[in-house]
């Protein structure tokens, strides 16, 4: 798949900036991070240099192929360097006032031909836009955590983004050999709008007494297939970020099904936020895990 | 543990050979009871406190429906069970297991002994509508459809972020044509009934599936 884009900007070298990053690099596109703190990009680009040598342990890639990737991929503290990129894709804190900031300052030192992209997964395309300058040119892109290896990518045009700068987004995370899947600019896109409420669902069961979480997650991964249990991930995700992601869909969109079970603020007040305290739905000590 | 299994009726349980009920004897200290008229066939067994469980065969209704119920307190060697399916689809190894407030651990660890040994996964759960599954994903599939409905995506995207986003093996619109809309329509429509919540009213598609004979 060819695509115009040919040097990628990643603003915010958090975990999803990373691993963003590590995706376009190794599709062999000179990729610039840039971020405020020194320091946070230092240690994104130790977890990348990791990454890449666990690919090489594991002979995805020889260490040629990585030598050459990381000579593609740079991290910047000036913004002034995000002019030579094709696209910004920002991967900043949830919060529009700072992405606004942030693109406005965007906005000065990019040509008007950038193309910008936000990784947001719980705000609207069509508002990030509006402060980014270049609504017609702007596009959803967001990224699935881990980036770097998973495949999915949701893409949603703004109310004013143009055709021709959504295909040229769409091309370009088919050449990264990224699966693109185009949703309408809706709360939560795709991916969150159906895990949420259903996560809140199966805590609701767990209050009712309907079933233990374990017996809940059993039936769930026998009945249906599924890979892990909504107890068990909402153990792994953590309670204090399932609460975060589900008041932000909650706020968008009022259905009930999003509105977060009383359970978990109680479980947070107690500190039972899932593996990272040890007790969750399930109790942890070290890799085993209690209850199931 | 010996255990006798008793046919009343068409099973959605086992509709076919399984080891359930190829090993079953002719008595045990268990008894299974399958079929659409399990619940009937209570009273007529002999001395049924002698057994150490006794396993009903349900379809959408409550275990007390057959027993009884008595101010929370309920509960004795026998529970209720089904085989997780999705319309016609062949049964899942998923057998949920029906206990009530008094349901002695013997009972239940009786139960799960004769279901485990015949290769099944056990989830026990309380005397709810919808047990565990339907009752957790019949709203999933109502929203899917709908959301199908109003454009968020194609078929085949909302199918694919699904499978790729969170590892399931099939996506909700492909899963409910595969093994029926109006099987959906008619669990969820007894699910709304039974609790009130508008999440399990059937989606349009579902309705319209099930005014079309299915």
């Amino acid at each position: 798949m060819a695509t115009a884009i040919k040097t990628v900007g990643v603003a915010g070298s958090g975990t999803m900036g990373a691993g963003i990053a590590i995706v376009a690099a190794r599709a062999g596109l000179k990729t610039i991070v840039y971020d405020t703190r020194p320091e946070a990009l230092a240690t994104a680009r130790k977890q990348t240099e990791a990454f890449f040598a666990k690919s090489v342990e594991r002979k995805k890639l020889s260490q040629e192929q990585v030598a050459g990737m990381l000579g593609k991929l740079s991290g910047t503290t000036d913004i002034g360097a995000m002019a030579a990129c094709d696209i910004v894709i920002e991967a900043v804190f949830e919060d529009l006032k700072v992405k606004h900031a942030l693109l406005a300052q965007l906005g000065k030192v990019c040509p008007p031909t950038t193309l910008f992209a936000s990784n947001t997964s719980t705000l609207s395309i069509t508002e990030i836009a509006a402060g980014s300058g270049r609504d017609d040119r702007f596009v959803g892109m967001h990224f699935c955590l881990p980036a770097q290896l998973m495949k999915l990518v949701e893409m949603s045009p703004g109310l004013k983004t143009s055709e021709a700068a959504f295909q040229t987004a769409w091309d370009f995370c088919k050449a990264m050999g990224q699966i693109p899947v185009k949703t309408k600019d809706s709360p939560g896109f795709i991916l969150n709008y159906f895990l949420i409420p259903f996560n809140n669902d199966a805590i609701r069961l767990v209050e009712a007494g309907v079933a233990t979480p374990a017996d809940i997650d059993r039936a769930v991964k026998s009945g249906l297939g599924y890979p892990m249990g909504p107890l068990e991930l909402l153990d792994l995700v953590g309670l204090d970020t399932h609460l975060l992601v589900a008041e932000a869909l909650y706020a968008s969109t009022h259905e009930p099904r999003a509105a977060v079970p009383a359970l978990v603020k109680r479980m947070i007040a107690a500190g039972h936020l899932g593996r990272k305290t040890g007790k969750g739905f399930y109790t942890y000590q070290g890799n085993a895990m209690f209850g199931g | 543990m010996k255990y006798q299994v008793i046919r009343s009726g068409e099973s959605r349980s086992f509709p076919d050979h399984h080891p359930l009920v190829a090993n079953a004897t002719s008595s045990g200290e268990v008894v299974v009871i399958t079929g659409s008229m399990a619940g009937s066939q209570l009273g007529k067994l002999a001395d049924p406190g002698s057994k150490l469980a006794i396993l009903v065969e349900l379809a959408g209704e409550c275990l007390g429906s057959h027993t009884g119920e008595q101010h929370g307190e309920e509960g004795s060697n026998v529970l209720g069970f089904a085989r997780f399916r999705l319309g016609q689809s062949a049964p899942s190894d998923l057998v949920e297991l029906v206990r009530q407030p008094r349901t002695p651990e013997t009972a239940i660890a009786a139960a799960r002994q004769v279901l485990e040994a015949a290769g099944l996964q056990v989830a026990v759960c309380n005397d709810f509508a919808g047990r565990i599954i339907d009752r957790l994903v019949r709203p999933y599939y109502n929203a899917a459809l709908t959301r199908l409905d109003e454009g968020l995506a194609s078929a085949a995207d909302l199918d694919t972020t699904l499978k790729l986003g969170l590892g399931y093996p099939e996506g909700p619109i492909a899963l409910l044509e595969r093994t029926g809309l109006a099987h959906h329509h008619d669990v969820t429509l007894a699910l709304f009934d039974a609790c009130g919540d508008p999440a399990y009213a059937p989606a349009r598609r579902a309705r319209v599936a099930k005014q079309r004979g299915g």
